[in-house]
């Protein structure tokens, strides 16, 4: 597989939540060449499955990633020009001077439009506007627009992916694209590794905004052990360390009461194993991915995160190293090859 | 069109050089002298036709366009840059610019949403605050890759749906696409001087040299203008609007136009039903402060393609203005004469 490719593929495609339609054909074609048999779910999601070695019924594994991306929907129409509002976490200190594509009865490429510094007055140079007083401008006379423009239609971000120096790939929706890559490097690898258990691919939809891709797989899906893969805060200009994981020294293993603990030092044990570079995301609480729903899908699924670092979260510019996107698929087929029944047993919480 | 060539073009301010090739390689069959100053003006020489007269006019449009330059290395890797010319601090959160001659692609990233505390997510964040990140990771990679003075672009593709062309640095390739266009047409009766001239934007640098060689009767200066027609709260004059065709400007920050020519372009607008409009007085300034204070003084006047979000990575114009900028500059040269500028 080119990482690249599939990165680029991934990344320049629209979804935003609800509406992930472009990038699921995207996905399921990706996911269709590693998988026995590949599923859309009621809500959406895509799952791809690849048979176990055991003997039936077998095991499930379940990987979740999320393919929506946050993004604008259309409010209303003044002069011709588009108001806005944001759908899920969109930032609105990104959006002046921003290419768009209107989602209207066709695509229509648009500028979120800012004002030359020649007449802004100071003191609103020094002010972050707010979505309510953006406007999108797909350069059409004001009647044409009325006729391919209703409000509730969405707007994505148009940005096209490439590479920076040092491995590392920058584009919008890496969030949480880069996690379904890192699904398909899984899936792929697992072909060429023995494994006892099903596994589940899944490509979630609108984690953005409630999680409901997770929540309703995980019911359906059933599986006996879950990892949710999700981008974390890379380090980055402006941000604490503290807040922040290393780029390009692999993926982060996250530890706290969202996760179980014989699970996270599995993996830690794996990517020791196998020598790869690993860092813990120390998360006290809600991890705000799909591990959260997931854990308490029907009851209780013994869940795990793995965290690709990522630059710039929810920015037309995320920022990933794809060695990192490599090593956490690897991580994740090298896991999956070992699970069995032992394990399972392991994670239970004995009392006597 | 040389339009898309031009914008696609880098040409930041003191480093114009691949937008100066495009243009004279575009002009070189259709011109009688082609030469260049110390400054970096591209000079033009129509010469006029039939017997030689003398009148002598100066059409100016500037090759330079606003961008950063990188002023320090960070530790991390990341590039430290100050403005080239006007630029909001808003508009570059979020964007890809190509920094340095190999065009090494960078990006300006911001705290992330997720992370920000109390009214953080209001303030606006300073340029000096910014970094380009190109990848690198350390400080020694950071200078072996981009060195200090080295500018970045905006990285935008030129585009075109309906009648409008969106693209970065209309202002001023939309001049310079204009002043391409006159100097492939016919000659005039007068010689004309074209100069593309440099560092506009940093204070009209070049215009005033080339004003000082070429001595002109009078001068006109082709512009992508402000076009500030974004529906507001409070209603204010839109500067100029899309599609209400050249933007003829009376008075800027930088200079008064010359009346008589003024005159003479509404007349010719007005008889062959040339759409035209007027630029907002008082706001913005162009290479015609520095020509009509030229020597002795230059009488001048700018006219502007209206284009909607200049100085940022996307601005946009109607390419019916475009059309009818070429065809009232060129219907009006052709009326020219040096008696318009005789005082009664």
């Amino acid at each position: 597989m080119d990482l690249f490719v599939l990165l680029k593929k991934l990344s320049e495609a629209h979804g935003i939540s609800a509406y992930e339609a472009p990038v699921r054909e995207i996905v399921r074609e990706e996911f269709a060449k590693h998988s026995h048999e590949v599923r859309v779910t009621k809500m959406g999601s895509v799952v791809g499955v690849r048979h176990g070695s055991g003997t039936a019924p077998r095991r499930k594994v379940m990987l979740s990633a999320h393919m929506d991306e946050i993004g604008l929907m259309v409010m209303g129409l003044e002069k011709g020009f588009l108001r806005i509002a944001k759908v899920a976490g969109s930032d609105a200190r990104v959006m002046l001077g921003q290419e768009v594509v209107v989602h209207g009865q066709r695509e229509l490429p648009g500028v979120v439009g800012s004002r030359p510094p020649h007449v802004l007055p100071p003191d609103e140079r020094d002010r972050v506007l707010p979505f309510d007083q953006l406007f999108v401008d797909v350069g059409l006379p004001e009647a044409q627009v009325k006729r391919l423009v209703r409000v509730g239609d969405l707007i994505s971000i148009r940005r096209e992916a490439f590479e920076l120096k040092g491995g590392l790939f920058s584009g919008k929706a890496l969030d949480d694209r880069a996690s379904v890559a890192a699904v398909a490097v899984c899936l792929e690898t697992l072909a060429s590794l023995q494994h006892k258990w099903d596994v589940l691919g899944v490509a979630s939809v609108q984690e953005e905004t409630t999680f409901l891709g997770a929540a309703t797989s995980a019911h359906s899906l059933q599986p006996d052990v879950a990892i949710a893969i999700d981008v974390t805060f890379g380090e980055q200009n402006g941000v604490p360390d503290a807040r922040t994981v290393s780029m390009g020294k692999g993926p982060a293993i996250g530890i706290g009461p969202n996760f179980h603990p014989k699970l996270v030092k599995a993996l830690v044990d794996t990517a020791s194993n196998l020598e790869m570079p690993y860092q813990m995301d120390p998360t006290p609480g809600a991890s705000g991915t799909d591990a959260w729903p997931i854990q308490v899908a029907r009851e209780g699924i013994p869940t795990a995160l793995l965290s690709i670092p990522l630059r710039y979260m929810h920015t037309p510019v995320e920022t990933v190293s794809l060695k990192d996107i490599e090593r956490t698929g690897k991580l994740m087929a090298e896991f999956i090859a070992h699970l069995n029944d032992e394990f399972l047993k392991a994670l239970t919480y004995p009392i006597d | 069109m040389i339009l898309q060539e031009l914008s696609e073009a880098i040409g930041i301010s003191g480093n114009e050089d691949a937008v100066r090739k495009i243009i004279a390689d575009a002009v070189r069959d259709h011109v009688d002298e082609l030469r260049t100053d110390t400054i970096g003006n591209l000079f033009a020489v129509k010469k006029a036709r039939g017997a030689k007269r003398a009148f002598k006019v100066m059409i100016a449009a500037h090759m330079d366009e606003v961008g950063l330059m990188i002023t320090g290395h960070d530790g991390n890797g990341g590039l430290r840059f100050q403005p080239v010319g006007g630029i909001d601090d808003r508009i570059l959160p979020g964007k890809v610019l190509l920094v340095g001659p190999d065009k090494i692609p960078g990006v300006i990233g911001v705290k992330p949403v997720h992370l920000l505390k109390g009214d953080e997510g209001k303030q606006v964040i300073k340029m000096d605050d910014m970094r380009i990140d190109i990848g690198a990771s350390s400080k020694e990679e950071a200078e072996g890759l981009v060195k200090l003075g080295q500018v970045a672009a905006f990285s935008t593709h030129y585009s075109k749906i309906g009648r409008t062309a969106t693209g970065k640095a209309f202002d001023d390739r939309a001049g310079c696409a204009v002043l391409v266009e006159l100097l492939k047409g016919a000659r005039f009766p007068f010689d004309l001087h074209a100069v593309f001239t440099v560092q506009e934007e940093v204070g009209l640098r070049g215009a005033r040299v080339a004003a000082s060689a070429v001595e002109p009767d009078c001068a006109f200066v082709l512009e992508g203008t402000i076009c500030d027609d974004l529906p507001k709260d409070k209603d204010t004059s839109p500067t100029t609007e899309l599609g209400k065709g050249p933007a003829i400007s009376l008075m800027d920050r930088s200079a008064f136009a010359d009346r008589r020519l003024v005159d003479h372009l509404i007349a010719t607008a007005e008889k062959l039903g040339i759409p035209y409009q007027f630029k907002q007085p008082g706001i913005g300034g162009t290479d015609a402060g520095a020509i009509t204070r030229s020597k002795a003084g230059v009488p001048t006047v700018p006219v502007s393609v209206p284009c909607r979000y200049i100085h940022s990575p996307v601005a946009r114009l109607s390419l019916d203005d475009f059309e009818n900028t070429v065809r009232l500059m060129q219907e009006s040269l052709k009326r020219l004469t040096p008696d318009i500028l005789k005082r009664s």
